[in-house]
């Protein structure tokens, strides 16, 4: 037997030129069958996500916004200490810190605070070195479960303190804890 | 005389200590220390970091020191065997004492300034499987302001007397002492008299922790993100040789420099340290070495690379000059130089 001839898969069919017989010519077995199957999906659980509406759950671990926490008396936790910035591979990170004066102590918990804290969302990566360097539990990439909103200007994705830091009343209520 | 310290066998001039002598070999069996400085005179044997185990006197009395002895104030004798890194009883000893050190530390190192050139830093880093046993309340002082230049944090302090044997060598009238006693001692100016002497700026360079902190620096960036130059100045009053902890074109920074051991080379003046933060000012003789280990060594990729030579219009790749905008910390806006590059590329 010639190679030509073997069926390898077992599905090699020989192409004939053989004329169609009268059931076949109306497709309607054909058509039935095809309309059987899309019948079919009507009834089952659908798939798609109707986003914006609906939303899926993130995993508790997804990777997304940054939040600078507050404590449960609602002042800020970062310290601006510079070692999420020293982490950051894509050096997203930069601060600017200023000493905490007599009536701001119910603002920031320590002595020193960053004053300007920006991460460039253009640059950042997502992956949590930040998170895990922040000594103070301050930074949090898991807590805000949100994305990063897409911009038409370069601009809008350098996001200060006033888009990461969580309010006061979601501090002290322990909302992102 | 012939000491050994580690296996390792030196000869050394009468009169020199174990701790001098440990230098003179380097490498693993030089003590850590806290206290001793070797620019200062009489200064040392406070701390107990640099406790060495002496397994031979010496060759006429070849007994074995029962105690453990402070490197730094023990004199070596001819036949002295010392184990250093390699006496498992000296390691435990020092864990010790950096345990008794942090008992009053404050862990506050992400606020300290001196964070990432600490002394105490890198000895607790040294100890391994370091947890603190301590749950009473640290001690506290009430903060105390001690003149424009210098930032005194008495709670940081660890007694080294380093800066009042500094104070008492290197300026006429010493203004700042130890006062109280155990528990209550604590650096002090007595009624807050301002340090006022043109060479006080170097108890910030003695200083092993945060204690004594540059005030003009206090909080404008931290150690790591600053690089280091050396640089020097006509000065009437010191040598001028300083390191210039430079952003940018900005010296955020002067310090004196600084040998292996974090000891300075040569002190400095007031007006160097201070009053000098142009970058005009100095002339730069280059970049200044660091330890490999060092934090101004983590996560710097910077390295000598190969320009990428693409064959396309510049301004693909970069963009036209006018359409740059500075988008990232916009609340510190260019300087002259800066917007000055930017109007003659408007014009053009």
């Amino acid at each position: 037997m010639a190679i030509e001839n073997i069926s390898l898969s077992g599905r090699k069919t020989a192409v004939t030129n053989k004329d169609m017989s009268f059931w076949e010519r109306i497709y309607l077995v054909q058509i039935v069958k095809g309309m059987m199957i899309t019948i079919r999906h009507f009834f089952k659980k659908k798939i798609t996500i109707q986003y914006p509406e609906q939303t899926r759950t993130y995993s508790p671990v997804y990777r997304g916004l940054h939040v600078l926490m507050r404590d449960e008396e609602g002042r800020e936790r970062c310290t601006a200490c510079g070692l999420c910035a020293l982490a950051c591979p894509a050096e997203a990170i930069t601060m600017k810190a200023a000493e905490r004066t007599k009536d701001e102590l119910h603002l920031y918990r320590e002595e020193k605070y960053a004053a300007v804290y920006e991460i460039n969302m253009l640059r950042c990566i997502f992956c949590g070195l930040c998170e895990d360097a922040c000594p103070k539990e301050a930074i949090f990439l898991t807590k805000s479960q949100k994305h990063v909103n897409v911009g038409t200007n370069r601009e809008s994705f350098i996001y200060g303190k006033d888009k990461l830091v969580i309010s006061v009343e979601d501090g002290k209520n322990k909302r992102y804890n | 005389m012939k000491v050994t310290i580690d296996e390792h066998t030196i000869e050394v001039e009468p009169g020199t200590t174990v701790l001098q002598a440990a230098r003179m070999i380097g490498g693993d069996c030089v003590p850590p220390t806290m206290c001793y400085y070797s620019k200062l005179e009489d200064c040392g044997g406070k701390c107990r970091c640099c406790l060495v185990e002496i397994s031979k006197g010496s060759e006429r009395d070849p007994r074995p020191m029962p105690k453990l002895q402070p490197s730094c104030v023990t004199a070596v004798q001819d036949g002295m065997e010392v184990k250093s890194a390699t006496s498992p009883r000296a390691l435990e000893a020092r864990q010790a004492v950096t345990e008794f050190l942090l008992i009053n530390h404050p862990l506050d190192c992400p606020v300290c300034d001196q964070a990432g050139e600490c002394d105490l830093q890198n000895l607790a880093y040294g100890n391994k499987n370091f947890k603190t046993r301590y749950i009473e309340q640290k001690r506290t002082y009430e903060p105390e302001d001690i003149g424009p230049y210098i930032q005194l944090h008495m709670n940081r302090c660890v007694l080294c007397y380093r800066c009042v044997k500094l104070a008492d060598q290197l300026t006429p009238e010493r203004v700042h002492g130890v006062i109280g006693r155990g528990d209550h001692a604590q650096i002090s100016t007595y009624i807050s008299k301002a340090i006022d002497n043109n060479f006080s700026g170097n108890m910030i360079d003695v200083c092993p922790v945060g204690a004594l902190t540059d005030k003009t620096f206090r909080f404008e960036s931290r150690v790591w993100f600053n690089k280091p130059f050396n640089a020097h100045r006509d000065c009437p009053h010191c040598s001028g040789k300083v390191t210039l902890w430079m952003f940018g074109d900005h010296v955020q920074r002067v310090t004196a420099r600084k040998d292996e051991y974090h000891e300075v080379e040569e002190f400095i003046c007031n007006e160097c340290r201070f009053d000098h933060k142009k970058a005009e000012d100095w002339v730069i003789e280059g970049p200044r070495k660091f330890e490999k280990d060092s934090v101004l060594n983590v996560n710097n990729y910077t390295r000598q690379l190969k320009k990428v030579k693409i064959d396309t219009d510049d301004l693909v790749l970069e963009g036209r000059k006018q359409d740059q905008k500075k988008i990232s910390m916009s609340e510190f806006p260019f300087d002259q130089a800066e917007m000055e590059a930017i109007k003659k590329a408007n014009e053009e």
